[in-house]
């Protein structure tokens, strides 16, 4: 059996050599690759039954973002350590940042692409700002406090209604352009998922970077054993912080994209909810692992978001009665609770676990360490 | 779970055992002058259901250090268990005016409750927790976030995602009068019971073989081990007494607001959760006390018009708590790990 498989992978070892060589290449050709093969697929029987092309490339650009979200918590828990309950905050607060530049709320209409890059500024200031008191706490508490940061976030939004609109969020929000050539709009989803292709790669390379550079082995050392790496010389303070804030600009990034997408924000959007579908992606895919990560957000979107309604759609036509009543799109939030029960108690380390993580989540036999 | 009490001298040592009920006093003799009556009342029965909640927090915590996330949620199945024994099997459907009819239901009510209660939460500690007890410390954390999904989604797929109205057994038009305004005796009772439950819970972990037991487990779990003490049993045992209270939570609130809903574990959960941090953590006097702040807090709040940011600030709250003061108002045994 394994000889057959090596006959066949006998042909693609230069094509491997050469990309683990050439990484972020590697990464590129892959993104385009696969955002080419799957609207293709999309055209080919059972999946064009379920719904129109264009519904799915609007499917695959919203996975993509909980995607980008799901590699920017990664950084902060997978590669850090930190647990964030309250990643979402930095998500609303792009959103809002994008939403008060370029809408008839505020009155201001600012071009899309340099809020993109404001929305990660403002990302990382709060990141900064919610970091820097809070993370000489150990891990648990850290949760805990970013929890109470994730609630306060969107409990402001809602109350300062003078700023903010309150519950109703702000509508109406620009679509980005590329002024003389290129107009985005509700109807034809391709152009976001071009942006959020590119975008999703730009977000990989650079993570895959930041893991293998001085600060990425901080990271490591940090996670696996704090005082150790304290006491070998390393800033642990600063690099938590610089965790923080590239998690916190990630999702500031990503709000302002996600906020261009639908064109609205509301205070909502941006529960504990949200947080915990981030971490079940991670935990799902694997901590530490961002390839994994990415794919444990795409399983989980696509699950709850097209076979949850498949199943909605199936019970309907036969008529099952008691099933009948049921929402089954409710059960996303199930979904997130099983995800994190069964793969702590039966495979912590993930669907595709980090090498290093293997070790790691190994029941300990002396003292306690690891991760915090 | 004891009060470290740093001061040596006999006349220091006095100062210090009366500062904090001298603090009480007067910490309520202000709230009552501001908040007058009405709210006072209120605001101590909102504590009282605070206070059992953040007991479970506490209690857990104090003895295998792990934020209990689900417990929040365990209220709120509570809540729900009480609705269904109270309008289900007894029947009930509103206010009952003959008092030993209502006193028996009432009792029937949260023995059922509690004991119902229990049993969840130390099945929940058997397979959600116990297998990772020798785990890294953040992975049972991530478990109890997921408990808390689950236990939220079984009860909306059972009772719906709307309020559900729960049977108010206790006649809202009893009451007596203090100084001109009327208080109504479902409040008495409610804080007495609550109170009650507390003085109960203090007595059994001072006096009982199995409170010693788990007072010294929290202290050294090995150690305890090694000096004879089951610590599977003392732990469930923790469980069975967490979940029993929010359980007994549940029930006071039902019959105080007459209503509950899915998602009122995860907001009361994390107050109740301040409560204990405020108070310091894994010290059930300090969870009780704490329970009764925050609910002065959030009354004060929206006493005065700030009603809509009661949760955020008692979050800051949290928050600014957990960053200066970790050990909490009384100090807690596991604070200088923080």
């Amino acid at each position: 059996m394994s000889r057959i498989v090596d006959a066949v992978n006998a042909p693609f070892a230069p094509v491997r050599a050469y990309f683990r060589k050439h990484r972020s290449f590697g990464i590129f050709v892959g993104v385009v690759l696969l955002s080419v093969a799957l609207p293709l697929l999309t055209r080919v029987p059972p999946f064009d039954g379920i719904q129109s092309t264009n519904a799915w490339v609007n499917a695959f650009t919203t996975a993509a973002i909980y995607a980008m979200l799901a590699m920017g918590l990664n950084v902060v828990i997978g590669f850090a350590g930190l647990l964030d309950l309250g990643y979402a905050a930095f998500f609303a607060l792009g959103g809002y940042t994008y939403a008060l530049a370029a809408s008839p709320f505020s009155g201001i209409h600012l071009p899309f692409w340099p809020m993109l890059l404001a929305g990660g500024i403002v990302g990382a200031i709060f990141g900064v700002l919610l970091g820097a008191p809070t993370l000489r706490l150990r891990g648990d508490y850290l949760a805990i406090v970013t929890l109470g940061f994730g609630e306060i976030v969107p409990i402001t939004l809602m109350n300062a209604d003078k700023f903010t609109d309150g519950v109703n969020g702000i509508g109406g929000i620009d679509k980005p352009s590329i002024p003389g050539i290129l107009q985005f709009t509700l109807i034809n989803p391709w152009p976001m998922y071009g942006l959020v292709v590119v975008l999703f790669t730009l977000i990989m390379i650079m993570i895959y970077r930041l893991e293998d550079s001085r600060l990425g082995r901080t990271w490591d050392a940090i996670r696996e054993d704090e005082l150790a790496a304290e006491s070998s010389g390393v800033n642990t303070v600063i690099a938590k912080l610089q965790a923080f804030a590239v998690g916190a600009s990630i999702a500031g990034i990503v709000g302002v994209v996600n906020a261009a997408k639908i064109t609205i924000v509301t205070p909502d959007q941006f529960r504990f909810a949200v947080s915990i579908s981030a971490l079940a992606a991670v935990v799902l895919g694997g901590m530490g692992n961002t390839i994994g990560v990415a794919t444990g957000a795409f399983i989980i979107y696509l699950f709850q978001s097209i076979l949850l309604k498949q199943l909605n759609t199936l019970v309907e036509n036969f008529n099952i009665p008691i099933l009948n009543q049921v929402d089954f799109l409710e059960f996303q939030y199930v979904l997130y609770g099983i995800v994190l029960v069964l793969m702590m108690l039966k495979r912590p380390q993930g669907i595709f676990p980090a090498r290093r993580r293997m070790r790691e989540f190994a029941p300990l036999k002396i003292g306690k360490g690891g991760l915090k | 779970m004891a009060t470290v009490n740093a001061t040596s001298s006999s006349a220091g040592r006095l100062l210090g055992s009366l500062r904090l009920p001298i603090g009480i006093v007067a910490f309520l003799g202000i709230s009552l002058t501001v908040l007058g009556i009405d709210q006072f009342v209120n605001a101590l029965t909102l504590g009282a259901i605070y206070a059992l909640v953040a007991l479970g927090y506490t209690m857990v915590y104090g003895i295998i250090e792990l934020i209990n996330f689900a417990h929040g949620d365990v209220f709120m199945v509570g809540s729900f268990v009480a609705m269904f024994i109270s309008s289900s099997l007894l029947g009930n459907e509103g206010a009952i005016t003959n008092i030993p009819l209502l006193a028996g239901s009432v009792l029937v009510l949260f023995a059922l409750t509690i004991g119902v209660m229990a049993i969840v939460g130390a099945l929940i500690e058997r397979l959600a927790y116990r297998p990772l007890r020798r785990a890294p410390r953040l992975a049972p954390l991530i478990t109890a976030i997921g408990v808390s999904f689950i236990l939220q989604n079984v009860i909306q797929f059972f009772f719906g995602p709307t309020i559900v109205t729960v049977p108010q057994l206790v006649p809202i038009e009893w009451s007596i009068e203090v100084s001109g305004s009327r208080v109504p005796l479902l409040n008495i009772f409610v804080i007495a019971a609550s109170v009650a439950l507390m003085f109960a819970l203090q007595l059994f972990i001072s006096r009982t073989r199995t409170g010693r037991a788990m007072r010294t487990t929290s202290m050294d779990r090995d150690a305890s081990s090694l000096m004879g003490v089951d610590i599977n049993r003392t732990i469930m045992i923790t469980f069975l007494i967490g979940s029993g209270l929010a359980g007994a939570a549940g029930v006071v609130h039902g019959l105080y607001y007459g209503n509950t809903s899915f998602n009122l574990g995860f907001q009361s959960g994390l107050k109740a959760f301040t409560a204990a941090v405020l108070g310091g953590i894994g010290n059930t006097a300090g969870a009780a006390l704490g329970g009764f702040l925050i609910a002065f807090i959030e009354v004060g709040a929206s006493a005065f018009g700030y009603g809509r940011w009661g949760g955020a600030v008692v979050f800051s709250l949290l928050v600014i708590f957990l960053v200066f003061r970790p050990t909490g108002l009384l100090g807690s045994h596991s604070g200088d790990r923080a």
